[in-house]
Parts: C-alpha cells; sequence; structure tokens
C-alpha cells in the first residue's frame, strides 16, 4: 500500500492509526486499500506472512472498536481506556513486528521507498533490535498502566502498584512468546557467518596447498634422483609452509628482520643449505641496515660456498645502541692470513662495506674450526623501534 | 658435540611419543646406538599408560598430537612421575607452541631437525636434570625478557635474566655448543648448564607480560 500512495510505510500506518480514532476512519481506508491492492502486498509466497503482518493492525482495530463502543457509553475516562489500549497495541505490534527475521527481510523488499526505513528494520544489528524491543514493551506497559490507573479513577497507589505488577506480567508473558524466536533467529544467523568464515579459511587452506604444496611435491618426485635439489625445494616449502602459518608479513624493505629472513632465504634456495635464523628485536630499515643485511648475505654465501656444511647459524639482535650479526659455521675454516687483499668477497662486501656505514666486521676463523662473521652497526636512538613484538 | 658421558656403563633409557610413525621409526633408528629406546606411544592415553610402567630416564614429547598434545602428557604425568624428564619435540618453533610445554615442566625443547649426534647429547642433557634451548627459543627468550622500560617488573629475581644468562642464551642463539660457549665465556661446562637452568626456571615461573600472553593465547596456563 505504501508503494502505491509512494509515502513511506510507517508514515502510513501512523497516519492511519491516526484516522482510526475518527470513529475507525483508518480502519475503514485500509481495509478498503488492503482489498483493492492486494497484488501490492501479497505476491507470490508472502502472502502467509503479509497477513500475519496484519496482525498488529488487527490489534490496532480491536482497540478502536472497544474504543467507539466506549464512546457510545459516553464515558470519558473509557474513551481514554481506548486510547491506551490503543498504546498497548501498537506495543505489541512493534514487539511482534521485531520477532520474525524474514519477515525484516520482507520490510526491506516492500519499502524501496524509503531506503532509510529498510536500513533500521533489516539491520542485523543486535543492540538497536533490543533498543525497539525494549521501546515496544515500554509502550505496552505504559498503556496497561495507564488502562489501570484511569480504571481506578479514585487514584490509589495500590492500583497502579498492580497495574505495574500486570504490565510486568504482561512483558513477560510477550518475553515468553517471542523469546525461543529470538533464539533461534540468533542461532540462525550466527551459525551462518560461522559456516560463511570457514567456508573462507578452507577456500584460502586450498588455495595456498594447490599453489605451492602440490607444486612443490610434483617437483620432487621429478628431481628425486638429484639429493641436493629434493632437499633445496623441500627446504624452500618449509619455509613458505612456515611464514605462511606462523608469521606477520613484513616488507623485507622496510623491516630488518624481515630483510634478513629474506638473505637467508635466498642463500639457502641458491646454495642448497639450511640457515638457521634468529632475530632478536626488529627495526626499521635505512640504507646502513640495509649494507648491514648486504654484509650478512655476503657472509652467508661465503658460508655456503667454502665451509662444505649443511647448516649455517644467523643471529642478529637489535640492541639499544646497536645492531648486531652473527654468521657462523662449522666448516673448513680457513687461514685469515693468507686472504689476499683481492678477495673481493671478504675484503669489499663485508669489511669495507661496514666500514663505510659506521660500523665494523670481525672475522674469526681457523682451518677446520669453522668461520664465524661478527658484524655490529651503531644506530640512532630514534630508529630502533618498539617492533619488538612483531619478533618470534 | 659431543659430551663426556657420566656412566657409559648404564644407557639411558627414553621413551618416545609422536602420532607419526615414521617419525618415532626415524628416531628410534637414530639414537638406537646412544640410548636405550624403551618404549614408544602414539596417543596420549598411550603415553600417560605406558610411561607409567617403564618409568623411562627421559621422555621425548612431541608438541602436536590431537587430544591435548604433549602438554596433555606432561599434566598427567607430573605429579606421579616426577623423576621422568620430558624433552619437547617439535617441527614448529613457535613461541606459544614452546612456552606452554617448558611451562607446564619440560625440561627442553629442540627442533626435529636436529642432528641425531645432538639429539642424543640433549637427551643426556636432559637426563643430568640440566636444560636445552634450541637457538630459535633461545632468541625468543632474550626477546621476551627484553628489558623494556614499560613493562613494570614484579619479581626482578625471576622476570629478569643476569648479564651473564643473556651471554649465555646469546651464544646459544648463535649456534655454539655447551663447550663452546664455556670457552668463549671461560666459564667451565658446569657453569654454563646451570645458567640455562637457571634460564629455564625462570621461564617456567616468571609472570612476564609476554609469557603469560603467549601461554594465554593458546589456554595452556
Amino acid at each position: 500500500m505504501a508503494r502505491h500512495l509512494g509515502i513511506p510505510v510507517t508514515a502510513v500506518r501512523i497516519a492511519l492509526v491516526v484516522l482510526l480514532s475518527f470513529n475507525g476512519l483508518g480502519l475503514l481506508l485500509y481495509a478498503v486499500f488492503w482489498a483493492v491492492l492486494p497484488q501490492q502486498l501479497s505476491t507470490g509466497a508472502r502472502t502467509r506472512r503479509d497477513l500475519a503482518l496484519l496482525l498488529p493492525f488487527g490489534a490496532i482495530g480491536l482497540g478502536v472498536i472497544l474504543l467507539q463502543g466506549l464512546l457510545f457509553g459516553d464515558n470519558g475516562v473509557a474513551g481514554t481506556a481506548g486510547w491506551l489500549i490503543a498504546v498497548t497495541a501498537v506495543g505489541a505490534g512493534v514487539i511482534w513486528h521485531q520477532s520474525d527475521p524474514t519477515r525484516r527481510g520482507q520490510w526491506a523488499d516492500a519499502s524501496p521507498q524509503a531506503p532509510w526505513l529498510a536500513a533500521v528494520v533489516a539491520e542485523s544489528d543486535r543492540r538497536s533490535f533490543l533498543f525497539r524491543f525494549i521501546g515496544g514493551g515500554v509502550l505496552v506497559a505504559v498503556g496497561v498502566i495507564g488502562i489501570l490507573a484511569v480504571y481506578a479513577p479514585a487514584g490509589n497507589l495500590s492500583a497502579v502498584f498492580n497495574g505495574v505488577i500486570f504490565a510486568l506480567v504482561g512483558l513477560l508473558g510477550v518475553g515468553v512468546v517471542v523469546a525461543p524466536l529470538l533464539w533461534r533467529t540468533f542461532s540462525q544467523l550466527r551459525s551462518e557467518r560461522e559456516g560463511r568464515i570457514r567456508e573462507q579459511e578452507r577456500a584460502e587452506v586450498a588455495a595456498m596447498i594447490h599453489d605451492q604444496v602440490l607444486h612443490t611435491l610434483a617437483l620432487i618426485q621429478r628431481n628425486s634422483t638429484d639429493i641436493k635439489e629434493v632437499q633445496r625445494l623441500a627446504r624452500g616449502q618449509e619455509r613458505s609452509l612456515r611464514n605462511w602459518l606462523y608469521k606477520p608479513s613484513a616488507s623485507p624493505t622496510e623491516r630488518f628482520a624481515a630483510a634478513l629472513e629474506q638473505a637467508s632465504a635466498e642463500v639457502e634456495d641458491t646454495y642448497a643449505i639450511s640457515v638457521e635464523t634468529v632475530v632478536v628485536g626488529d627495526t626499521q630499515c635505512d640504507e646502513s641496515v640495509a649494507a648491514l643485511v648486504a654484509a650478512a648475505r655476503e657472509a652467508l654465501v661465503n658460508a655456503a660456498r667454502h665451509a662444505g656444511v649443511q647448516t649455517v647459524s644467523l643471529y642478529a639482535e637489535v640492541e639499544a645502541e646497536e645492531l648486531s650479526v652473527f654468521v657462523r659455521d662449522r666448516g673448513a675454516g680457513f687461514d685469515l692470513t693468507t686472504v689476499e687483499d683481492t678477495r673481493h668477497g671478504v675484503r669489499g662486501s663485508i669489511v669495507g662495506r661496514m666500514k663505510r656505514h659506521g660500523g665494523k666486521a670481525v672475522i674469526r676463523s681457523a682451518p677446520g674450526d669453522g668461520t664465524e662473521v661478527r658484524l655490529t652497526l651503531p644506530v640512532s636512538r630514534e630508529s630502533v623501534t618498539a617492533g619488538k613484538e612483531t619478533a618470534r | 658435540m659431543t659430551e663426556p658421558v657420566a656412566e657409559e656403563n648404564r644407557r639411558l633409557t627414553v621413551f618416545l611419543v609422536d602420532d607419526h610413525a615414521m617419525f618415532r621409526a626415524g628416531v628410534r633408528a637414530e639414537l638406537g646406538a646412544h640410548v636405550e629406546v624403551v618404549g614408544e606411544a602414539s596417543t596420549v592415553a598411550e603415553a600417560v599408560t605406558r610411561i607409567a610402567a617403564t618409568t623411562p630416564d627421559v621422555v621425548l614429547l612431541d608438541v602436536h598430537m590431537p587430544d591435548g598434545g604433549g602438554r596433555a602428557v606432561l599434566d598427567a604425568m607430573r605429579r606421579s612421575h616426577p623423576q621422568v624428564k620430558f624433552l619437547a619435540l617439535s617441527v614448529s618453533d613457535a613461541a606459544e607452541d614452546v612456552i606452554g610445554l617448558i611451562r607446564a615442566g619440560a625440561r627442553g625443547y629442540v627442533t626435529k631437525t636436529i642432528s641425531p649426534d645432538e639429539l642424543a647429547a640433549a637427551i643426556r642433557r636432559v637426563a643430568d636434570g640440566d636444560a636445552v634451548f634450541s637457538p630459535r627459543l633461545a632468541g625468543f627468550v632474550l626477546d621476551a625478557f627484553a628489558s623494556r622500560p614499560d613493562v613494570p617488573v614484579a619479581d626482578p629475581e625471576l622476570d629478569q635474566l643476569t648479564n651473564r644468562e643473556r651471554e649465555v642464551l646469546r651464544l646459544l642463539a648463535r649456534g655454539y655448543a655447551y663447550k663452546e660457549i664455556a670457552k668463549e665465556l671461560f666459564i667451565s661446562i658446569k657453569t654454563v648448564e646451570t645458567h640455562v637452568s637457571n634460564v629455564l626456571r625462570k621461564l617456567q615461573m616468571s609472570n612476564r607480560y609476554e609469557l603469560s600472553r603467549w601461554a594465554a593465547d593458546r589456554r595452556l596456563v
């Protein structure tokens, strides 16, 4: 009907309720409109629900008929009572209307002219739901108390108390009727939402396994004769799964820890060794931090190429005054004095680079006793951030 | 890292708890030369009954298992069998997994990628009542116990590491063996072991926010 008139449903209904007071004119109008314009509301499967929709207004009508009857008994007090009954009925109507979620959706459909109304009615927000529920309850209570107060013209207090008690009983009754409906509605919504989330997660896991794990397994089967290659593939896959499971992703260009982890991952991939990376604390990357990471990477590459071992340890710690990185292997080692100055890897990429950025590199090694490269870089205080909680 | 074995004549008895049969078989084969594997179990319930029956020196305990994981086994056994030592073993190395087991009473933690020799050494160390930290766990402990101005220290005895303990942990995180740490710091291996055991105690008893947070996240406390 509202759609037909092009005005909000609520406005129509308020108008009708107002009209009701004029000897049931509104009721009459409503009935006429409802009879004349059946297709607007009762299309298809909605018929049954729309009949239910009429219930509150039936209640209102009842109230008004009562009002008429009382008016004919020319009793002013009784007239007021009729009004109050109408108020009660409206409250009950509001509650009743709220109790059915499917009808809320229906509301949204039925009121295209009033999107705001649809938004209000089709909400899934429990709070405003509760708010309106309580509002309806208050209306009912006011109505019932009013009626009782009116029927006790002496104005004695016990009648008012009785009224309150009756109102509470009435509310309780409504609550009992509506509670199971509410409960079912909420659990339905909840399980629906949970199901959606689960489905999303499952899809994400499936995509990851398909893109990465299955792919790696296929590669491993194809390269099963090449032990180094199998090791490299397995290690790379392990790393990416681990990242996926445990680590918040951080950009290697921004964070020290992420940059180190990326460097060791690259070395692992290239040289088929494993790098045990432990980073304590974290900080922002700047130019000298990037140089430190590059030097550490070079040290890892040297260990991978010359030490002849499967595992290299990388340990980095962010302290208040300095960053330190230790790269250690238990491999062949070498005699520092025999390394010629032309060996670019150690002199230029590690020692020189650290020196240029105000840090230093110390290399300890002896033939047969492994090698350890210690890199330290002093930092300005403000660049150390409270990033510790992102580190594992 | 080969450590002098105090009683070579008495082989340590070890019990394996892991729900992957392949992993148990692998460990059994690797450890056969070093220790005596007296039993294995694949479920929490099985582990609880069979550990009680065999009373091994050390239980190698998988962190992740159905029905509560290694934590459930620890909870069931710690009271009734205090003489049995537990060494946690996991692939994950994630702090929140490890901290729960340590706080429930495990004497140490190693990753499943550890070499057989190192695993045997770790078992011996745990059996002797000392503690075992993987490099990553050492790094994590340093992180969790980092002195921060915004975190109030309730109990300095438990909530802070001494400088020496910090140094030892740093070297552990750098991949040093106990012997190498002792040499580096000019102390005895026994002293290194004492420091690590003290750190383990702090890890188990401290109420530092980071530790309780991780534990609470997994409903471990």
